[in-house]
């Protein structure tokens, strides 16, 4: 198994170490509101521990996943709404 | 998943870890089910080298651990539904240990709703899984041993740790460093990195100031944060950074226990001695008991299993330990007791609850949480009101009331049972 993962993050490839957080990725490329929040304030992580819901993604095509719980894997697409 | 375990543990942190062993040396069949995509916990995310011991512990034992599944809702007595991103699995058991552990406080303030405002974990659980923390300036602040633990991680992870603001007054703090020679406890371990911080003539530019009754009033920026505001007395100042780590405290998990008709009291979960809640064969231990740190965690978690195995001599055994850890809690919750100054940095437009982007004047005027839920959905989002919950508390001194499965969002398929 390699030491690191690539994954596409809004269309850019990313490589991190191995059992990452998509909420790490994602931060590491520079986009810091992952979401719009309903009144479309943009929004990142807050609690790091799948608690507040405020790091959700699209992942692979499904929505509202926790970044934050997420561990990275390679050819993954993430999405953020920011 | 599947056929019933004699003990399925809830949560795999220090705690859970420790019933499970105690419970599968003593014969017991034992599941472990955890949230995260690993075992360890909050604490022990990423498995860092003091907890191989406990580690070790689980592996020399017969333990199902099952890592990503979060319980979001009880089937019938006995038995658990759990969600995995593959599906939805039963979880039977004849007893249960509830080792849900902790999440921190956040008080809302201006601007605390800007990308770039974390928890104080919650940043360092970011660094822990992969963020590059090296040369960002970082404001640790709120209240709590975990801000120094957070700001010592992160400072040795290269980051520039500009300030620690603690809102707890300096002769609380010092009755607090004067308590630790009582526990001879991990948690200590953070106070003593305080006197690091804290001795001249440590390097200029990583030596991060300490001040006690300090906090941060406001949080600046457009799309981001830019820079915070600093009260200490009639000090006021700016600063400028990339991140604010900011949690008040630790508040208990409460939620799976009150699911199954468990009582709680002041907020926590209500044992007996040997952390049997008041529903037969249901035990809870750690910080969903009231928190008091890794020891007592630790602790707590052996006496559950040994009393779930039937073993309630060697549990009582451990009474004392648990005694003299518990004193160690109470003088730690007294320390970092929140200051009233903190109920009014909100203005009127201050989101309070951020999945509903509930501002605090809508919440104004409305005599309980029910109440205010039902106005103005303050609660009702994807976090179940874990996040705006310990706030409106602190607030107004309304608790949450009436957990309804699920407990978290879930996909609809999940709650669809054949």
């Amino acid at each position: 198994m390699s030491d690191f993962v690539t994954l596409v993050i809004n269309g850019i490839a990313v490589e991190m170490p191995a059992g990452s957080m998509v909420s790490a990725a994602i931060l590491k490329t520079g986009t810091y509101a992952f979401r719009r929040s309903v009144t479309g304030e943009p929004r990142g992580p807050l609690c790091g521990m799948g608690i507040c819901f405020e790091c959700r993604v699209t992942i692979d095509g499904e929505q509202h996943c926790r970044s934050c719980q997420t561990v990275c894997r390679n050819g993954m697409d993430v999405r953020t709404d920011g | 998943m599947g056929n019933a375990h004699d003990l399925l543990v809830v949560g795999a942190g220090p705690a859970g870890m420790a019933a499970a062993w105690r419970a599968a040396q003593n014969g017991l069949r034992v599941c472990v089910v955890d949230d995260n995509p690993a075992a360890g916990g909050q604490i022990w995310r990423g498995g860092p080298p003091e907890a191989q011991v406990w580690f070790e512990r689980i592996r020399s034992v017969d333990v199902e651990v099952i890592n990503g599944a979060r319980v979001f809702q009880q089937l019938r007595p006995g038995t658990l539904l759990a969600e995995t991103t593959s599906g939805v699995g039963e979880l039977s058991y004849k007893s249960l240990v509830l080792a849900t552990g902790a999440r921190e406080r956040f008080l809302p303030f201006p601007g605390w709703t800007l990308p770039n405002v974390m928890g104080a974990g919650g940043l360092q659980a970011l660094v822990k899984t992969g963020l590059p923390i090296e040369g960002k300036r970082v404001v640790v602040a709120g209240s709590g041993p975990l801000l120094l633990a957070v700001a010592a991680y992160l400072r040795g992870h290269g980051a520039n740790v500009l300030l620690i603001a603690e809102q707890a007054p300096a002769f609380r703090l010092a009755r607090f460093g004067a308590g630790l020679i009582l526990p001879p406890g991990k948690l200590s371990q953070g106070w003593k990195l305080k006197r690091d911080f804290s001795r001249k003539g440590a390097k200029a530019q990583s030596k991060p100031r300490f001040l006690s009754s300090c906090w941060v009033s406001e949080a600046h920026g457009t799309e981001k944060l830019e820079s915070v505001t600093l009260v200490r007395g009639a000090k006021r100042w700016q600063v400028s950074c990339d991140y604010l780590a900011c949690g008040f405290h630790l508040i208990p998990n409460v939620e799976l226990a009150e699911l199954l008709g468990c009582d709680t009291e002041f907020g926590h979960v209500k044992v007996n001695a040997f952390q049997q809640t008041t529903v037969a064969n249901v035990y809870s231990a750690g910080e969903t008991t009231g928190i008091g740190g890794l020891e007592l965690s630790l602790v707590e978690g052996e006496i559950a299993g040994l009393a779930a195995a039937g073993k309630h001599d060697a549990a009582r055994e451990l009474f004392p330990v648990r005694v003299r850890q518990r004193k160690f809690a109470d003088l730690l919750n007294r320390t970092f007791a929140l200051r009233d100054e903190l109920k009014y940095l909100s203005t009127p437009e201050t989101i309070v609850c951020r999945c509903e982007d509930v501002t605090l004047e809508r919440l104004q005027g409305h005599t309980s949480w029910r109440a205010a839920k039902l106005q103005t959905r303050c609660g009702m989002g994807p976090c179940q009101g874990r996040v705006c919950g310990g706030a409106v508390e602190f607030l107004f001194g309304w608790r949450a009331t009436s957990v309804r499965p699920p407990m978290l969002p879930v996909r609809i398929s999940s709650l669809i049972r054949k």
